[in-house]
């Protein structure tokens, strides 16, 4: 039983699994990682991501156009982010606070909105697999990596991108400056409120495509509350990827591989209890997190709003 | 800090405003002649979730039917209620309005409604699923022998079966969803020994993105029919469209979500255990007493899907099967 883990079958499945389950976290993780770099905790991930999964999803079911859906995601999670970089940036509030608001908010706004315009569970045309010429065919790694929906393989395009924004541009160094230390890059002409109003709306955005990139792309239905505490994992993410896109992708992805693995134990029937099998991936989790705390120290000015010293 | 008072205000309103429009409960108004029979109910989770919610809304309607329409039988619910410290204001408010009938429709709801039924005994309650009433004389218990649904599926999904590997997407280990993935497994087992039922339980009722990559899973393990219990399986139902396998349904009819490969789902009719109910109400009886809905007393209906090509050949097992559970020639082994 414990020798079928090793057969290729379940290695590939293994693989290829963790891979889809990781993309909606990347595009959360990576918007988050944004926002925090720049000094904000926005805990209303989870809520922009209901609102997009289902922006996308209705929009896509009325119009026949994915792509117009996913640009509704975008901008629904763009106008929640505004909402938020507002109430933070201009109203100085409390950042975790106001985040449980926003996650709140969109929680019951999405309910609403699904009771009111679709009133029942529907399906949808979504994404379809997009096989890559000459990659996919390849046994094993096509399979692996080649046999996912275009937004799959944006998700992980995102990685190196948001690396380079924010290391090597001089975007990247207004953004990190102003979660270190906003005092000094203000004093320097740098605009804290308006890099942060950037940071936070790009944050909403990705948080947008996240929801979409379940409900038309990886599972093509909406359910209320169908993220199930997606968003607040990938905030979570966020900090066990130490602030860094390669970071937060090396996490996405542990969490889960082992969420696939514990998917494969149970269907293979290798006798381990379900609650435990399904405990796995936080239990892991949480060990690399004790086992690299301290590694890297958190933006200095997270979560403390900036107000210019009179 | 002012600004943080009056923000935290705004949020209140609007957190206020969206929850109160979410659980579209009608105001219960004051029924003119003052007769109608008032049922309430709290649910987990959403009335249309094509699954245990639905069930019991859907039944509530059909009683309604029978009963004369709303002006005789008045339903009010909350959905979504799964936060049990919410469930449980509920009941009480519910209770302290004067209806005949308090569902608690969720085993989770027990030992609230333990603590609340007492202070209210003109008060009829029900709770479900289980079997126990706690003794007291204001508490109805129901539950479905959903083992028997489960076994009718576990041998048509056998004989369906090419690979002889099926697959199974369960929520947590517990309660009815148990009951029907095991009485799937022995009819599974019963009808060809050497089957392989592959059984996954994700930990969860509303993690749709896992119950999706468990049916992945599942396919990739060589199952080719698939079933699935409780609100998250919308996502597994996908996946076993994308790979054109078989899938059979249980609590609600899930035919809709995937015509082409639904072959049959066992349907909850909670309206035979209603019926009684409310009958023991009308007569005075307010509660002490378990009810059960299953095959025979057509609590429990195995419903086909008409546009599924493998369900004619399927219909004729399963009135056999059915008819060896009720008549008792089929036990139903359970672990």
């Amino acid at each position: 039983m414990i020798s079928d883990l090793f057969s290729m079958t379940v290695l590939i499945g293994i693989l290829a699994s963790g891979i889809r389950l990781a993309t909606p976290y990347l595009y959360a993780a990576i918007g988050e990682t944004f926002g925090q770099r720049s000094g904000v905790l926005n805990l209303g991930v989870e809520g922009q991501m209901l609102l997009g999964a289902f922006a996308a999803f209705y929009i896509s079911l009325t119009t026949g156009s994915l792509w117009l859906g996913v640009l509704a995601a975008m901008i629904v999670g763009a106008v929640m982010g505004l909402a938020m970089a507002y109430v933070t940036v201009n109203l100085h509030a409390q950042q975790g606070i106001s985040g449980i608001g926003f996650y709140l908010f969109g929680l019951g706004m999405s309910d609403l909105l699904f009771q009111k315009l679709l009133g029942t569970v529907e399906t949808v045309r979504g994404f379809p697999r997009l096989s890559v010429p000459g990659l996919s065919d390849i046994p094993g790694l096509g399979e692996i990596f080649f046999s996912h929906n275009l937004l799959v393989y944006l998700a992980y395009l995102l990685v190196p991108a948001a690396w380079f924004i924010l290391n090597k541009t001089t975007l990247g160094l207004k953004i990190r400056s102003v979660g270190e230390n906003p005092d000094a890059a203000d004093s320097l002409g740098v605009s804290v409120a308006r890099i942060r109003y950037f940071t936070i709306i790009l944050g909403g955005t990705l948080s947008g495509i996240a929801g979409a990139s379940l409900s038309i792309a990886l599972l093509n239905v909406f359910q209320q509350n169908m993220t199930s505490g997606l968003g607040f994992i990938a905030v979570a993410l966020v900090y066990f990827g130490a602030w860094r896109p390669w970071g937060v992708l090396g996490g996405a992805l542990l969490f889960s591989m082992i969420n696939s693995l514990q998917l494969w134990i149970q269907v293979l029937g290798i006798p381990v209890p379900s609650d435990i099998a399904v405990m796995m991936p936080y239990i892991l989790t949480i060990l690399v997190l004790v086992a690299s705390v301290s590694r890297v120290r958190a933006p200095s000015a997270l979560t403390r709003p900036f107000e210019r010293e009179a | 800090m002012k600004k943080l008072v009056r923000l935290s205000g705004l949020f209140l309103l609007l957190a206020l405003l969206v929850s109160a429009c979410g659980a579209p409960a009608p105001a219960p108004a004051e029924p003119p002649e003052g007769e109608a029979f008032r049922v309430a109910v709290v649910m987990p989770s959403a009335i249309n979730d094509l699954a245990f919610s639905q069930s019991m809304y859907d039944a509530l309607v059909r009683v309604q039917g029978e009963m004369g329409g709303p002006d005789a039988f008045e339903i009010v619910y909350s959905e979504n209620m799964f936060v049990v410290d919410d469930a449980a204001a509920a009941i009480r408010d519910y209770a302290t309005q004067g209806f005949d009938l308090v569902i608690a429709h969720g085993s989770q709801y027990g030992s609230s409604l333990q603590e609340i039924a007492p202070d209210f005994p003109e008060t009829s309650f029900a709770w479900g699923t289980t079997v126990d009433t706690f003794g007291l004389p204001n508490v109805f218990a129901y539950e479905a022998a959903s083992q028997e649904g489960g076994f009718v599926n576990g041998v048509l999904a056998a004989t369906l079966s090419e690979s002889n590997i099926l697959g199974v997407v369960g929520p947590i280990e517990t309660g009815d969803a148990k009951l029907s993935v095991d009485g799937f497994k022995a009819g599974a087992e019963a009808t060809k020994p050497d089957i392989q039922v592959n059984v996954n339980y994700i930990g969860s009722f509303s993690d749709v993105a896992l119950a999706s990559e468990a049916a992945t899973t599942h396919i990739s393990a060589g199952a080719d029919v698939l079933t699935g219990t409780a609100q998250m399986v919308v996502g597994a139902i996908g996946q076993a469209e994308e790979a054109n396998v078989l899938w059979f349904g249980t609590q609600s009819n899930q035919a809709s979500l995937a015509p082409s490969i639904v072959v049959a789902s066992q349907v909850y009719h909670w309206e035979v255990v209603l019926r009684d109910m409310i009958a023991k109400i009308q007569a005075g009886t307010l509660g002490g007493e378990a009810f059960v809905i299953n095959l025979a007393n057509g609590g429990e209906v195995i419903e086909f899907n008409p546009e599924s090509t493998v369900a004619a050949e399927a219909q004729t097992l399963a009135q056999e099967t059915i008819q060896g559970i009720i008549d008792g020639s089929i036990q139903i082994p359970l672990p």
